[in-house]
């Protein structure tokens, strides 16, 4: 990291409104003390362990191994998490951060509406007020997420400008942290935003690496040969890579979303056809125009659905430590059906961006590599956009 | 002196606000010259960004109604360039980092200097990473015009002393939009400037009325309206011109009520 704040080689730095200024320093303050206080690790502990369900497991999938023949391919279960995804991982620590900075309410964008349900789930946990903000085109794919946080008691705020998804839920998040920083902390959701967040979702959500990492030495006795996990802004995909990136005989692979292919205007893919930005508090790549338009990007996955991808990837891409492959929707589908048929496990439609193209590589390495797939959420979400998708007329 | 500076020593400065190319070029043309016209001083011109995330719906809007209608960054450098002929009052660019960085940095603030704006506004551009723009800034002479909020504090000093041009002072927490009462201690903020720098500072974010501005100019060296005028231009589109005009004229008036 070169001397400057949260920059990732030149990536990342801290480009918001100065009324925000004031608060992201709060931030960076709160949590540089707070991650070394015993009591803050212990409290965070307790609630991984006993309230999230941590460790996740991670399960030797022995029929798709064999199915494809190739790499032995191990799951790591981020979808029996409490709230069904990696991103309480995230929220427990920044909740609890925020409850210990005095504040009293929480705020937080959503995609496909699993980091509202984090959110809303702990802020009910801990006690604090909680509103979420939810492209209005989102609430609508994921209107059963949105009766979830609502039981959850947060407040839900559908938005209606720009595209209507998940970039637009940012904005309008960071338009009313500007409002009402007092008492407010905003849970960013992803490894994304202004410093110090890309770093502490990261820290929050590393857990999953170092899991992979110690379970896979217990049962294999050995490092995996590739990591492979979703990316739309990148944090469970960071978190499964963080504690691999000094292992550099283990190959980190994020995949991104390509919707109707890399080459239709309807895609999500970042690193494949972004360039050099400034967006969102961060600088790294974004999908725009000539003249720095964000463009509007689409994916069947609400939660890749995002025309940016978190700093640390953009800087682990240009220094080729991690690669990005583009999932096209069709592959994403296909293997959301392949995995809930041949495993029984039925994968968010964002992990199974992850699972299409470890089908496509496992069978290309040798029966003794390890494969491990980082399996961010569960599908129970997705199953009617899913049944709609090959024609199923099913309304939830 | 440079010629922002200037602005502010025709009584209290009245900065009025249009987004670049809403509803169409051409209206913004006409505007520029009504309000240069009717005693603006200075004048912001927003170019549009998709996502501007300091602006209420109100410019929100108007950013979309100017890129629906097709406005590039490269039209509204030629505007400038075609106004600059008969306007001689300085005028700055208001828009975010991503616009600008997109456009390649130097190039952008190269096009400013031959066309003849005087100062950047870029909400998204903090104190921290001004580094960002300020070489090439005093490179091509454009003046990069630092904001303080009312949550700024401490570092309204620290950013005061390194200003250039003037210090936009903004009055309320949240996002650009008319608001019936300013409650923050906009009077403090200007003292804390006025510690350590002559520069002038001018306060925006949330003045609509008359009233209002004249409240605001007691306390500071100027006044900057954006939303009240979007609004306008919002409701009479091409037809909004008189009337701004109008607007323009009665603000700088209670702007300089004794």
């Amino acid at each position: 990291m070169s001397e400057k704040a949260g920059r990732f080689g030149e990536y990342g730095g801290q480009y918001v409104p100065e009324t925000l200024m004031t608060a992201v320093h709060e931030v960076e303050e709160a949590y540089e003390h707070y991650k070394n206080d015993p009591e803050f690790i212990r409290e965070l502990d307790d609630l991984m362990r006993n309230y999230a369900g941590r460790p996740s497991m991670l399960y030797y999938a022995k029929r798709m191994t064999e199915d494809l023949g190739g790499a032995k391919i191990y799951l790591k279960r981020e979808d029996l998490n409490h709230t069904g995804s990696h991103k309480i991982n995230n929220v427990l620590g920044q909740v609890l951060l925020a409850k210990r900075m005095g504040k009293t309410r929480v705020i937080a964008e959503t995609g496909a509406g699993q980091h509202g349900v984090a959110t809303a789930t702990a802020a009910a946990l801990m006690d604090m007020e909680c509103e979420i903000f939810m492209g209005k085109e989102d609430t609508e794919r994921q209107a059963l997420n949105v009766f979830r946080m609502e039981l959850l008691g947060a407040k839900v705020h559908p938005v209606t400008s720009g595209t209507m998804t998940l970039k637009d839920a940012v904005n309008e998040t960071m338009r009313e942290w500007s409002k009402r920083v007092d008492d407010t902390l905003y849970v960013l959701g992803s490894v994304m935003g202004p410093h110090p967040f890309p770093m502490i979702v990261r820290d929050f959500q590393s857990v999953i690496g170092k899991e992979i990492k110690a379970q896979l030495m217990e049962r294999e006795g050995k490092l995996p040969d590739a990591v492979i996990a979703c990316v739309g802004g990148g944090s469970n995909a960071m978190g499964a890579f963080y504690e691999f990136i000094p292992e550099k005989e283990v190959e980190l692979i994020g995949c991104e979303a390509a919707g109707l292919g890399v080459d239709n205007p309807k895609n999500a893919a970042t690193i494949a056809n972004g360039t050099k930005g400034i967006f969102h508090g961060m600088k790294s790549l974004f999908c725009q125009n000539e003249f720095g338009q964000i463009a509007p990007v689409y994916s069947i996955s609400a939660g890749l659905d995002y025309p940016g991808i978190g700093p640390e990837h953009a800087m682990l891409h240009e220094t080729g430590r991690a690669k990005y492959v583009p999932i096209t929707d069709e592959e994403a589908v296909q293997a959301f059906e392949y995995l809930s048929r041949l495993e029984g496990i039925i994968p968010a439609i964002e992990s199974s961006h992850a699972i299409a193209y470890a089908m496509k590589y496992a069978k290309t390495l040798p029966k003794d590599k390890i494969v491990v797939v980082n399996i961010s959420g569960r599908g129970d979400k997705d199953v009617a956009a899913i049944a709609r998708y090959r024609g199923v007329k099913i309304y939830e | 002196m440079s010629r922002i500076q200037d602005a502010f020593t025709n009584g209290k400065a009245f900065i009025p606000f249009v987004t670049g190319g809403d509803p169409d070029l051409e209206t913004t043309e006409r505007l520029l010259y009504e309000m240069a016209a009717k005693g603006a001083d200075l004048i912001e011109i927003g170019i549009p960004f998709s996502d501007p995330i300091a602006e209420g719906p109100v410019i929100q809007e108007a950013d979309k109604r100017a890129l629906d209608a097709g406005c590039t960054t490269d039209q509204l450098f030629d505007l400038v360039e075609r106004v600059r002929k008969e306007i001689k009052i300085p005028l700055v660019f208001m828009t975010y980092l991503n616009p600008i960085y997109s456009y390649g940095s130097e190039r952008f603030l190269s096009n400013c200097k031959k066309v003849g704006i005087d100062g950047v506004i870029v909400p998204d551009l903090p104190f921290e990473e001004k580094d960002e723009l300020k070489d090439l800034c005093k490179q091509y002479g454009i003046e990069l015009i630092s904001l303080i909020a009312p949550t700024s504090k401490e570092r309204i000093k620290t950013i005061a002393k390194e200003a250039e041009g003037f210090i936009y002072c903004v009055s309320s927490m949240g996002v650009t939009g008319v608001r019936s009462e300013i409650t923050s201690d906009v009077g403090g903020m200007v003292a804390l400037v006025r510690e350590v720098t002559d520069l002038p500072v001018a306060i925006g974010f949330g003045i609509a009325t008359p009233k209002q501005a004249e409240d605001m100019a007691k306390i500071s060296d100027g006044v900057i309206v954006g939303s009240a005028i979007v609004k306008m231009i919002a409701a009479e589109g091409r037809d909004s011109v008189e009337a701004v005009g109008e607007y323009v004229a009665d603000m700088k008036a209670a702007a300089n009520r004794p």
